[in-house]
């Protein structure tokens, strides 16, 4: 019983770690860059929504319409001004950029919103949807399951755009080989922007799901959820689109066990110590395409 | 790519690291960090006055994500140096300078004021930056009062006072509270191990706890890096059985886990220290979960004593918002200051350390009453010395048990 109610825990938080890793794994599978900025893009969109509800008093649905496409135009700028110029440069620059454009965010909002945490009011507090199982003894929370219908429905949407559309194809080309991409007559800074595009917007959702889940808000919120997001695109296979999935669960349910079982100071040394684990088995993720090292 | 990915983990880790490291200090805020660093105008006009004019110099964050309690310090101290000087007599001078809440800087802030011609220093406001300064002071037999910076470490030389209690005090103090007017006896505590206040007050309360009889049935802690989901802690306090849950943490976290609680329909008794002093004012909360809430303060803004309430409505005339502890703790410290002064009979022509001989034997002899305690006094070890107030949060309100 009482390990039902932690993997029940342990699953919505991975959830929420899986929809924040879905935009990690999609801007390297296609970008080949880690945009460390995409937990502050997450914050950003809760503090819209946040405004949006609590001070202007738009519904909660419109609320998220809103954030999704004012965090498209930040993710867009973002790429256009700090990414794009160095589509050239070695890798290692365009981290340390994207790390820059975190801490950028970071002070921009607690220049503008204060460090004051504010309580973020739940947009899918819907009665209708909790579940009682076990003779009301496990109460599911309505934010659990939307949170976990919402992460599979990302993900099948997304795998569905990638494979079968024509835009999906040309991500696919870009990842594959820009060169040749661009020969083959693809735009490649017009399909990474997309990326960025859909990144970002998948990031308003990942805000609205972790701070309904989790309802404080602060500069600082997307921080560490974003690493450990990475760590969860990293653990199922970074650019693998169901690897983030299985990923962000796994690390969710390890993390809560190990609080449960082990020790709850310890939970991040387990979480990471898997991670290790888990790299030095398969180097690319559970999901990973085996990659082979041009010469 | 197996390299990239390699480094890009590396450079994962040390950014996490960085994160973990700023965290703490933005736990706790509740100001907007967009104050001047500058000092107060006012103590420039001072600088020119006539002589007999004591050089405060006061350190602490007014920038950063530690913002909130530089700035409540600055204040404070301004506001009672006003009043000073307003009555004539002895005359301060106070030069605030902003450490960001960082170790170096801090030291740096430390020589800056001391080409002014410090005299007397108030702070550090924080906790680490004071520890690094602290060995400084001592070397120049500078006289240390730190309003806010809470670690018994700080005052380790006889140089260096505090206005706000040691951290083991408050752990103490809030077990004998629980023990001496029967709350409970099944004691739960959620506590950040990754901090020294929290930390510091847990380990004092459960030996404290153990003295008095009570039963620490659940002991669980979290850290830094993860402190969003307190599924796992509530729910272990919830499986011991306990009657209360201890919260020696500060009030972001505290808003989390009784909204867990909530969730998870445990009802239990709330019971914390100086950190949950902020609840009340967390945008968007719902004030109604709350209600029964117990902490141990020095001091709380809606308190309506007299004192209190001149000093709130001046702090808000002047800055716009509601002072919180830390403003108090700075008030108090530059009434502290004073009484010293006039104690020992001191004069502004003393240089800093003989200045510090005279205050440190007249700190000892003091009896102070201000806005975050009546009856304060210090014992030469540094420690102040002052009755910790219950309050319970009623009707969205804190109100003194």
């Amino acid at each position: 019983m009482e390990l039902l109610s932690y993997l029940i825990n342990g699953i919505s938080l991975g959830s929420v770690y899986a929809i924040i890793a879905l935009g990690y794994t999609m801007v390297y599978g296609i970008a080949k860059m880690l945009n460390f900025a995409h937990g502050d893009v997450i914050m950003v969109g809760s503090y819209i929504v946040f405004i949006a509800v609590n001070q202007m008093g738009i519904p909660p649905l419109a609320a998220v319409l809103l954030s999704m496409v004012l965090c498209t135009v930040l993710g867009l700028v973002i790429e256009r001004f700090a990414y794009k110029p160095l589509r050239g440069a070695p890798s290692l620059a365009v981290l340390i950029t994207a790390i820059g454009v975190s801490y950028l965010l970071q002070n921009l909002a607690l220049l503008i919103w204060g460090s004051d945490p504010k309580n973020f009011t739940s947009v899918v507090n819907i009665h209708a949807l909790e579940l009682h199982l076990a003779g009301g003894q496990i109460v599911v929370s309505s934010e659990t399951v939307v949170t976990i219908i919402s992460a599979a429905i990302i993900m099948v949407g997304l795998s569905a755009f990638v494979n079968h559309t024509k835009l999906g194809h040309a991500m696919l080309a870009v990842s594959e080989d820009k060169g040749a991409a661009q020969l083959m007559g693809v735009n490649v800074n017009s399909t990474i922007a997309l990326t960025f595009a859909i990144g970002s917007a998948l990031a308003a959702v990942a805000g609205v799901l972790l701070c309904s889940a989790y309802p404080s808000l602060q500069p600082t919120t997307g921080a560490m959820p974003g690493i450990k997001a990475f760590t969860a695109a990293v653990f199922g296979g970074i650019g693998s689109i169901p690897g983030a999935m299985l990923g962000g669960v796994l690390l969710g349910v390890i993390e809560i066990l190990s609080k449960a079982y082990v020790s709850t100071q310890l939970a991040d040394a387990i979480v990471f110590a898997v991670l290790i684990i888990v790299l030095l088995v398969r180097p690319t993720g559970l999901l990973g395409k085996p990659m082979n090292e041009k010469v | 790519m197996k390299k990239f990915l390699s480094a890009a983990l590396a450079a994962a880790m040390a950014f996490s690291l960085v994160a973990c490291g700023s965290t703490p200090s933005s736990s706790a805020g509740s100001a907007p960090a967009s104050e001047g660093t500058s000092a107060p105008a006012s103590a420039s006009e001072g600088a020119s006055a006539t002589g007999g004019v004591f050089k405060i110099g006061g350190i602490g964050p007014t920038t950063g994500g530690a913002a909130t309690y530089g700035n409540a310090v600055k204040n404070g101290a301004q506001i009672a140096v006003d009043e000073i000087n307003a009555k004539g007599g002895i005359q301060f001078e106070l030069n605030f300078q902003d450490d960001e809440n960082d170790v170096e800087k801090a030291v740096n802030a430390y020589n800056t004021l001391k080409d002014w011609g410090m005299q007397v220093l108030l702070g550090t406001v924080t906790t680490q930056p004071c520890l690094s300064v602290a060995p400084e002071a001592a070397a120049d037999n500078m006289f240390l009062l730190t309003p806010s910076a809470s670690n018994v470490d700080v005052i380790a030389e006889d140089n260096a006072f505090q206005v706000c209690f040691t951290d083991p005090n408050q752990g103490i103090a809030s077990a004998d509270y629980i023990a001496d007017n029967g709350l409970a006896t099944k004691i739960a505590i959620i506590y950040d191990s990754s901090d020294a206040y929290s930390k510091g007050i847990r380990d004092k309360f459960v030996e404290e706890a153990g003295t008095k009889g009570l039963e620490v049935v659940a002991d669980e802690a979290f850290t830094a890096d993860s402190k969003t989901d307190f599924s796992v802690q509530v729910q272990k306090a919830k499986d011991a059985g306990a009657e209360l849950v201890f919260l020696p943490i500060y009030y972001n976290e505290a808003n989390l886990i009784i909204q867990e609680m909530d969730k998870q329909g445990y009802d239990a008794l709330i019971f914390g220290c100086d950190g949950l002093d902020g609840l009340l004012t967390i945008e968007g909360a719902d004030l109604s979960l709350f209600e029964g809430v117990m902490l141990l303060t020095p001091f709380v803004a809606d308190a309506d004593d007299e004192a209190t309430q001149a000093f709130v409505t001046k702090y808000q005339e002047q800055y716009g918002e509601i002072p919180n502890q830390f403003a108090a703790d700075a008030y108090d410290g530059v009434y502290a200051i004073l009484a010293a002064i006039e104690q020992s009979g001191a004069t502004a022509d003393m240089d800093a350390s003989t200045l510090c001989d005279a205050l440190k034997g007249a700190m000892t002899q003091i009896t102070v009453d201000g806005l975050t305690g009546e009856g304060m006094k210090w014992a030469a070890t540094g420690e102040v010395n002052k009755a910790p107030r219950a309050m319970k949060i009623q009707n969205g309100a804190y109100t003194a048990m």
